[in-house]
């Protein structure tokens, strides 16, 4: 006998299954899209050598270099000023008006647009500070503009250590600072982890926060310091699909690229992945 | 020297915010004794001895009036420090709370946050805490495994034997075996036994029989406030006030 019940769960199923069909095939298409139109232009030499003849010959050496200068650039900025903002926050933040406001503040900084950031960056880091479009600059301005994701994930991460692991620490006559450094961040260390990469991931392949603050058309060779102007893969293929006089080669070269930025972000997203669940292990939680 | 008061309450009063949940406690806890806290559920008996390790100053809004005196010296005086206070008074909590740590680094916390560097000192001390905690010879192989690894009754020795490890002086039990089986519970009982030839102990438990075996003294507490304090043997037998004996014979709680 079949109940309305069961009739009910199954499409109760069927269109759940739908909706996730649906959203996996678009990313399915985009991988696709990608791979299939990028890898013909994918070989040794696409990957260590600098461009040649206006960008239609060569490879791409100097920004994949340029984009992981950036993104370590912002890795380094980011992190500690991130992690100290979310220790103060929920370890030593009074409950008043104004904290609450700086929350809701760090918040709304994640929904800033990205060229905004850009434009900040340029007046601050490039202008007033006067470190020039430089990769000092684009560091900066793409740490800012991951600073936000950090900060909630770091947050959450700390609030997740179970209250009564803080507890103990204490009434074995820990200091707070003590409590914080040997117990609460090493619980939450896999989360901050997590959050980190996946905020730099997503922070390395914006294009709008450098293109005023470091990011160059072409470079000769490698930068030699932070006050270099860098190319990096976004804006790579911005320029190349914008600027220039071969548009088929350079289409097919940008196509490349996309794929190396995307296999870049996937590789850090699985990295974080990695690191997350060795720390899980080791924490036998 | 029988009967040497270790702490002393005198008339404390405590509020979470605007709430009253301890009214006027006073009350000697002997040394090297178990004293035993009981009462229903939100009589204030967790508050109470969460005052003696200062716990409750983690609570905002929480205030204290009265004494509270250890060895004669006020433990709530702006002077007294808080982290010698609670190296002094160790706290073994309701829920089993090892840290997500190996074993060894549980035990060997509260040395290394006091400073400690000498390392064969540390596993000695190590050693000898899990031996006092009867759980040496269940984990002497796998020192440096996950004590989340344990069981609940041996994870509550572990946290007993870390708390030995910084040699307290007073070991507050709140609710040991709460949420133990009948076996484990056992276990913790008879430590608690062995325990206080060396500690002064105070428990509290809502398990009435557990008060009867464990403890020397018991009090019991009633909406905040202290009913009746006497040796075990005579609450158990002849209470002398009628709220406790309506308690003891399980007539409301």
């Amino acid at each position: 006998m079949i109940h309305r019940s069961d009739i009910s769960q199954a499409i109760g199923f069927l269109l759940l299954g739908a909706c996730i069909a649906f959203a996996l095939f678009f990313l399915g298409t985009i991988l696709y899209f990608i791979l299939v139109r990028g890898a013909p232009a994918i070989s040794w030499e696409f990957l260590t050598s600098e461009p040649r003849r206006a960008m239609t010959q060569g490879g791409v050496a100097p920004a994949i270099v340029g984009t992981f200068y950036l993104t370590v650039g912002a890795v380094f900025f980011s992190l500690p000023l991130g992690l100290a903002c979310a220790i103060y926050l929920c370890e030593y933040s009074p409950k008043t008006v104004l904290v609450n406001i700086i929350r809701l503040s760090i918040n709304n900084l994640a929904g800033v647009p990205s060229i905004v950031f850009g434009l900040f960056g340029f007046a601050v880091f490039v202008k007033a500070f006067g470190f020039g479009v430089s990769i000092l600059s684009g560091s900066l301005t793409l740490g800012i503009m991951a600073l936000p994701g950090i900060i909630s994930a770091s947050q959450e991460a700390i609030l997740a250590v179970p209250q009564s692991h803080k507890e103990a620490s204490l009434a074995l006559g820990a200091t707070h600072w003590q409590t914080i450094a040997k117990v609460i961040l090493p619980s939450a260390f896999p989360g901050i982890l997590t959050g980190v990469i996946l905020n730099i991931g997503r922070v390395a392949g914006e294009t709008a926060p450098i293109l005023f603050t470091a990011a160059t058309f072409y470079t000769r060779g490698y930068p030699d310091s932070v006050f270099s102007e860098v190319m990096a893969l976004p804006y790579h293929i911005y320029a190349l699909m914008t600027e220039g006089t071969r548009p088929e080669i350079q289409t097919q070269i940008a196509y490349g690229c996309s794929l190396i930025l995307l296999g870049l972000v996937l590789a850090i997203s699985a990295l974080a992945i990695v690191l997350r669940e060795r720390q899980r292990r080791i924490h036998g939680s | 020297m029988d009967r040497d008061v270790k702490i002393s309450a005198r008339n404390v009063n405590f509020y979470y915010g605007k709430t009253q949940a301890l009214k006027d406690i006073s009350i000697d806890i002997f040394q090297k004794k178990v004293t035993a806290l009981i009462g229903p559920s939100g009589c204030g008996k967790s508050t109470f001895i969460r005052l003696l390790n200062r716990m409750n100053d983690l609570i905002p809004g929480a205030r204290v009036e009265g004494r509270i005196l250890m060895d004669g010296a006020d433990i709530n005086h702006p002077k007294t420090d808080v982290v010698s206070l609670r190296r002094k008074v160790g706290m073994v909590f309701q829920n089993p709370n090892p840290f997500p740590k190996s074993i060894f680094d549980n035990l060997a916390y509260g040395l290394r946050i006091g400073g400690v560097r000498d390392r064969g000192f540390i596993e000695r001390k190590v050693v000898d805490s899990l031996k006092k905690a009867a759980l040496y010879e269940d984990v002497k192989d796998r020192l440096h495994d996950s004590a989340l690894m344990l069981s609940g009754g041996q994870q509550q020795r572990l946290c007993i034997a870390r708390c030995l490890v910084v040699e307290p002086e007073v070991i507050l039990f709140d609710e040991p075996a709460a949420s133990l089986d009948p076996i484990s519970t056992r276990k913790i009982e008879e430590l608690v036994l062995e325990l206080k030839e060396e500690y002064t102990i105070v428990i509290v438990t809502h398990n009435m029989q557990q008060a009867a075996r464990v403890s020397d003294y018991t009090a019991f507490m009633y909406l905040g406030r202290l009913i009746e304090y006497g040796d075990t043997e005579r609450i158990f037998t002849v209470p002398r006030e009628k709220m406790t004996e309506e308690y003891l014979s399980g007539r409301f709680g």
